[in-house]
């Protein structure tokens, strides 16, 4: 027997009232749902935003980098930078994010696979999550940078010299001899990638289950009059 | 499809022809600037000079090629310089005490320092070093230590080059002082060193006139435990010598692997006495015609010794020179005049010897002495030792005028030796399995290159290794005269970096390089991509002395304290950007004080200090790393301790007090 990719295009899928449409229209929806839900996965295992510090000591700079439960880089670096400044440790930036992290994009991924189940309007409900996820990241991350902003103590070396403020989420900043740049990385943009495939995926499966649930109406609706 | 790998082909060529357009409008395809042509008028530089700097000049963050491993003299330490910048990057310590690197005021230091000091415990902080040793792997250097010896007390340290830092200092039992090493085995096997002035055995007191009964040269072959980084005295050996003042040694390799060879320049046995009317030591050594270069054959000494067939003397295992020469581990062949210097080929096939008080240098052919000990019927000297006849051991002599002392060799099949009489580096062509690799007939002299002045030692980019580079020879000039301004009647040395990249003709001189601390002898060149130290300690914590990390050490500031149980206080310290913590000590007169330091920096570069003023403690802190110091505060009263090295802009600021209360 060859082996070659078959979509069952040649198959056909009765509905109540009797009309039919392809198996196809019916694979796409689900497949992108999917699809999305595995990339959302991919993305927690890379970082997702990053901050890099340059300075005339650090020839190669400083870069951490954050991933929704960790930081790697240079953390301990920019960490004892930061005490003179009165900074709390990089560290106790949205602890609580990060614990729950894992389990609750992994929610959102099964959410998307619930809506393969979901037949109906509620499947969008069910990815809802996962679309508004990458905003609900950059509040997130805008709050966490506000709070580390505006934690300065006082009783550091340079803390009375400080004025809170908001580092920026992206782009360029400047901290003493510091330029610092914010940055999003693969990650993130893997988050926005798996929130418009879940767009796709809705519309598809507007596409796909909208005729099945009129043609149920109409059904019901002959049912009633008979 | 078409269209597209067109669009590449065009894009490329477009990239392509920018590239080499920016290459040739390049200044140095089209000759000097005005610029740099005004400032070779004002100083005077000609083609040469210009050349010398274009081959030496290396702009900031260019890193040079070749890193030189140099003796330091009697300063005891070993010179780390960069070829062919010639910039000293670190005067690493070694047998003296040094402040900067916190080496023997407190902390690890002090007991390496131990290490070498007398049977008795008598102190020795300095030493006299001569020949750095790189260890080797099949006779290449492999970068992972070094070994180098201290003329003055018979000692030989050994520096790990994941850190550079001298981790083991060891007195030769047996010897007082030594000369001909350190240098090693083609795997590291043993680190060597030979004699040089005879002593009776152990030093003991014999007077002079037991010179030929009592007095003796000791070889000492020390077992190098690569895994531990550290010499193993238990799996060492020597080997007894007649007191012949052997000078200096090399190891054979490749075809003469298993031997070792050394000159000696006192078969006289002159005892001096200049003042009772004898000939002075230096007319009384010159009398013969020849002395005597020894060849050992160390593999058979390795199994004598291991046989049981060696004698403990002061916990030593020592061959004695009788069952040397009975059982074929020791021959001698006879060499012209007071000479210096046994260089092994790359290839291992000959023994290069200068003649010093003979314008010759003689080359002895392995096979040749090989083939001399199998054909036996040898005539012994006065100890029992069988002597080979010149003419059957020799390949060559190659006439270089006057005092040659040291050869080293590069890829091209030339060898150059320093002639120290004559200030010169003589360049001269190798025959046999050599003689294809140049252009001119082998064993001829090619150029003499005058240096400044009287040159001792010689060394070449891999020069002593089974391949060496060409590129550069350093010439270790004693004396400098009017090579640099006038500073006083104690002058530094000069080392000469030379050009041997071409054939034929063509050394040059390139750079000078004074040496203001002491009078070198050897160097090695290796090339600077073996070496793979680390940028930090690896861990927090890290003790240097055992490469690992220190159960006593902290890895948080949290866990800095202070402990007392009765008059024992035990402080740990953390070191970080810009404090101590902690910074405040009270402690009593009398009480007996344990202090770990633990450096918590991860930052390349980021190296603390710490003195405690007034009780002659000084540590080097480096990125990870941990010491402890121990010491009793015999002195009431208040003393600050801050960090030495600038760390950071609150560095002034590093700083605490230790209150010792009455």
């Amino acid at each position: 027997m060859k082996f070659s990719l078959n979509f069952d295009s040649d198959v056909q899928v009765l509905l109540p009232d009797g009309s039919k449409r392809s198996l196809m229209s019916f694979l796409i929806p689900n497949a992108l749902l999917m699809f999305a839900a595995l990339v959302l996965m991919v993305s927690m295992m890379l970082p997702y935003w990053s901050m890099s510090l340059k300075a005339p000591q650090y020839p190669k700079g400083l870069k951490v980098n954050v991933y929704v439960n960790h930081l790697e880089g240079d953390v301990r670096e920019i960490d004892s930078l930061n005490h003179y400044l009165g900074m709390p440790p990089l560290d106790e930036g949205g602890r609580f994010e990060r614990s729950i992290s894992i389990v609750a994009i992994a929610t959102l991924g099964l959410l998307l696979l619930a809506g393969v189940f979901v037949h109906n309007q509620f499947a969008a409900l069910l990815a809802l999550p996962a679309l508004g996820y990458p905003l609900i990241f950059l509040a997130d991350l805008w709050y966490i940078l506000y709070q580390y902003g505006h934690s300065i103590d006082p009783k550091s070396a340079l803390g009375g010299a400080i004025k809170p403020f908001t580092p920026p989420v992206f782009g360029e900043g400047k901290i003493g001899q510091f330029g610092t740049f914010a940055a999003p990385e693969i990650g993130l943009y893997l988050a926005i990638f798996s929130a418009l495939i879940v767009l796709a995926g809705l519309w598809f499966h507007r596409a796909a289950y909208k005729p099945l649930v009129d043609a149920r109406k109409r059904v019901h609706a002959s049912k009633a009059t008979a | 499809m078409k269209q597209l790998a067109i669009a590449v082909l065009a894009l490329a060529t477009i990239l392509m022809v920018a590239c080499g357009g920016q290459g040739a409008a390049t200044p140095a395809a089209t000759g000097l600037t005005s610029d740099a042509a005004a400032v070779a008028k004002e100083r005077e530089l000609n083609a040469d000079d210009i050349y010398a700097a274009l081959k030496t000049f290396t702009p900031s963050g260019k890193l040079d090629p070749y890193i030189m491993f140099s003796s330091g003299g009697q300063s005891g330490q070993v010179l780390i310089i960069g070829v062919p910048s010639m910039r000293i990057l670190k005067v690493l310590a070694v047998f003296t005490p040094e402040s900067w690197q916190g080496y023997g005021f407190g902390g690890g230091g002090e007991q390496v320092l131990a290490g070498g000091f007398m049977p008795n415990k008598k102190p020795i902080l300095w030493g006299d070093t001569h020949h750095p040793g790189l260890s080797e792997t099949a006779g290449e250097y492999d970068g992972q230590f070094l070994f180098i010896n201290d003329k003055a007390n018979a000692r030989v340290a050994v520096i790990d080059l994941r850190d550079f830092k001298t981790k083991q200092i060891i007195k030769a039992p047996n010897a007082i002082n030594d000369h001909g090493g350190a240098f090693v085995t083609p795997n590291t096997e043993y680190v060597i060193v030979g004699p040089q002035y005879a002593a009776p055995i152990g030093y003991e007191y014999a007077p002079l006139e037991q010179y030929k009964e009592k007095y003796r040269g000791i070889i000492t072959f020390w077992k190098f435990d690569r895994s531990k980084g550290r010499i193993d005295p238990a799996q060492s050996f020597q080997i007894e010598l007649p007191p012949y003042w052997q000078d200096l040694c090399d190891a054979g390799k490749k075809v003469s692997d298993g031997w070792v060879f050394c000159n000696s320049f006192n078969t006289e046995m002159a005892t001096g006495g200049v003042e009772l009317g004898n000939p002075p030591f230096e007319a009384g050594t010159t009398k013969n015609d020849t002395d005597y270069l020894h060849v050992f054959n160390w593999k058979k000494a390795e199994e004598l010794f291991k046989g049981g067939k060696a004698e403990k003397i002061n916990g030593m295992s020592v061959i004695r020179l009788k069952t040397a020469a009975d059982e074929g581990v020791l021959h001698f062949v006879p060499e012209p005049k007071s000479p210096h210097g046994a260089d092994v080929t790359p290839g291992g096939e000959f023994v290069v010897v200068g003649g010093k008080l003979d314008p010759h240098v003689t080359i002895y052919s392995f096979e040749k002495i090989q083939n001399a000990i199998k054909a036996g019927g040898l005539s012994k000297d006065a100890f029992g030792v069988p002597v080979i006849p010149l003419d059957k051991a020799m390949e060559a002599q190659v006439e270089l005028g006057l005092g040659p002392l040291h050869t080293v060799y590069d890829d091209k099949g030339y060898a150059y030796t320093s002639m120290f009489l004559d200030s010169a580096v003589a360049r001269w062509t190798l025959g046999g399995p050599y003689a294809s690799k140049h252009p001119e007939p082998g064993w001829k002299l090619v150029q003499k290159l005058p240096v400044h002045y009287n040159i001792g030692h010689i060394a070449a980019a891999e020069g002593d290794t089974a391949s060496p580079d060409g590129q550069f020879v350093v010439a270790l000039n004693k004396w400098s005269i009017d090579r640099f301004a006038n500073i006083g009647p104690l002058l530094p040395q000069n080392f000469q970096l030379v050009d041997i990249t071409k054939t034929g003709e063509s050394m040059k001189l390139l750079y000078d390089m004074p040496i203001g601390m002491a009078e070198p002898h050897y160097a090695q060149i290796m090339k600077a991509d073996k070496l793979k130290p680390f940028e930090v300690y690896p861990q927090i914590g890290w003790d240097p002395a055992t490469m690992a990390v220190d159960p006593k050490s902290i890895t948080t500031e949290k866990e800095a304290r202070v402990e007392r149980k009765g008059n024992n206080v035990e402080i740990w310290m953390s070191v970080v950007r810009s404090h101590f913590s902690p910074e405040r000590i009270t402690i009593k007169k009398g009480d007996k004080v344990t202090w770990h330091f633990t450096s918590l920096e991860r930052q390349r570069d980021a190296t603390h200090g710490f003195t405690l003023s007034g009780y002659n403690i000084n540590l080097s802190l480096e990125p990870g790393m941990t010491e402890t110091i121990e010491f009793v505060a015999d002195q009431a009263g208040t003393y600050t301790y801050y960090c030495t090295e600038f760390c950071s802009a609150l560095h002034l600021e590093m700083v605490g007090y230790l209150l010792i209360e009455p």
